[in-house]
């Protein structure tokens, strides 16, 4: 027997949908702010010769590089929820589960963005950083002023990529049964009886985003750095 | 004003400089040479503390520069470098690349800054730049607007790293040029360079390093006449003839 799509039940549940995107959507972006300026931190703590900066900014690197990222973030849908409720004396039982997946997002993030703006830091001369201490600049100032701003120059594309995984990658926040994109997707699916059509329709939503972002990220590459 | 007293300085077991003494005074201009992996690059950049040496002292106007209570940044924003890479800023335009040390070292209010770098970029032959970007002048202008880069800061000496050793021949003497009226106006100058022409024109003095050692430290007429050491006057066979 062949099986019969029947797509009548994504149209009604488009507004869930759309929720759900939203949600994926402030997760990545979270993530990726947080990402850069903490993973900026990081990479110049693992460059500094002071070396216990360097031995903490090592060491959280790896540590989440070598955890999948799922176990991180269901870490942080069991521990922060309580340890949140604590500290800001909440109800217990209040609604967590989109702060926790957020951190857990962010510091997992953090660790991968801090590994690109390292490759991009060392990506510019050394003789930048003598001119500018040369001039009298401290090296907060060299940093600021000349090695960042080439450094994120160089990384923008790889920076854009690293956006795109993580967009694909929020899916995982249905372990805690978030009601991200995905996560909303399944339920209808489930509630509905129809899984096969809402995560074929999901599927090619996701593609769609991710395919046109790529697109745009390979198009500002070769119109910012042709050759 | 440049008191340069028993400097070594050595990564693990290889020496890169072996006590090395010399004084450059105010308005006088030293020419550093030497064969490549002598030091001279290396002593240079300890004179302004970028390249730090394991033992000796280096006074700079009174100040020491191995001390450890020496705040280096603030004797760096008087102490002009040029650099064989020119090492201009290439995401900032010329005028931004004269004004940025001025207004953030020096605390100068930008149209000051920019008025001074303009004036030291016509003093270098190339107003007509300002708003260009790095990228898009040859190596030679580079260098032109690193040494009004350098001078728009009010140094008290300049040192310059093999300022032409990247550039193509006949931008050369362009920068030279410069670097020859610079001189003639009084400018403490310390030069690691091969231009013998440059030397024998405006030096008071040559420095000849070998080995990370100082091997001559002559007047210039001493040393192009007669010079005593056996690899000096090798070196200079070799550089002369070609």
């Amino acid at each position: 027997m062949v099986y019969e799509f029947d797509w009548s039940s994504i149209p009604g549940a488009l507004p869930f949908l759309w929720d759900g995107m939203k949600i994926s959507l402030e997760i990545t972006l979270t993530a990726i702010v947080v990402g850069i300026v903490w993973g900026t931190l990081l990479a110049m703590m693992r460059l500094s010769s002071v070396k216990p900066l360097s031995l903490f900014a090592a060491g959280y690197v790896n540590l989440f590089r070598a955890v999948p990222l799922v176990m991180v973030l269901l870490w942080f849908f069991l521990i922060v929820p309580k340890f949140i409720e604590q500290a800001f004396s909440l109800p217990p039982g209040t609604d967590l589960r989109l702060t926790s997946a957020m951190i857990g997002f962010a510091l997992f993030e953090s660790a991968y963005y801090s590994e690109i703006i390292r490759a991009g830091i060392q990506s510019v001369p050394k003789g930048q950083m003598a001119a500018c201490q040369a001039l009298g600049m401290t090296y907060g100032q060299a940093m600021r002023l000349v090695i960042l701003p080439q450094a994120f120059r160089n990384m923008v594309p790889l920076l854009l990529t690293q956006g795109i995984i993580l967009f694909q990658d929020t899916s995982l926040v249905y372990v805690s049964a978030l009601a991200d994109f995905f996560g909303a997707a399944y339920k209808v699916g489930d509630r509905d009886g129809r899984l096969v059509e809402l995560l074929l329709f999901a599927g090619l939503v996701y593609f769609v985003l991710c395919f046109a972002a790529s697109m745009l990220v390979k198009h500002l590459q070769k119109k910012y750095h042709p050759a | 004003m440049i008191q340069i007293a028993n400097v070594s300085k050595s990564y693990g077991s290889f020496d890169v400089l072996k006590d090395c003494s010399t004084t450059v005074n105010k308005g006088e201009v030293i020419v550093v040479c030497g064969p490549s992996g002598s030091g001279k690059s290396t002593l240079i950049k300890c004179v302004n503390g970028l390249e730090p040496f394991q033992s000796g002292q280096i006074i700079v106007n009174g100040t020491s520069v191995g001390d450890p209570k020496t705040n280096l940044s603030k004797l760096r924003a008087h102490v002009g470098m040029v650099f064989q890479h020119f090492e201009l800023f290439p995401h900032m335009s010329i005028t931004e690349n004269l004004a940025i040390a001025q207004i953030k070292v020096l605390k100068r209010n930008r149209d000051e800054a920019v008025d001074k770098g303009l004036k030291l970029l016509d003093r270098v032959g190339l107003k007509a730049h300002a708003h260009k970007f790095p990228g898009q002048l040859s190596g030679g202008q580079q260098q032109r607007v690193a040494i009004a880069r350098a001078l728009a800061m009010d140094p008290i000496c300049m040192l310059f790293d093999e300022p032409t050793s990247a550039l193509d021949p006949e931008m050369i003497n362009e920068v030279l040029d410069v670097m020859t009226e610079l001189a003639q106006e009084g400018m403490t100058m310390m030069c690691v360079t091969h231009e013998m022409g440059f030397a024998k024109r405006v030096a008071n003095r040559v420095i000849f390093m070998d080995h990370g050692r100082i091997v001559e430290d002559d007047s210039k007429d001493a040393f192009f006449a007669n010079p005593r050491s056996e690899r000096a006057q090798q070196f200079l066979a070799k550089i002369l003839h070609h």
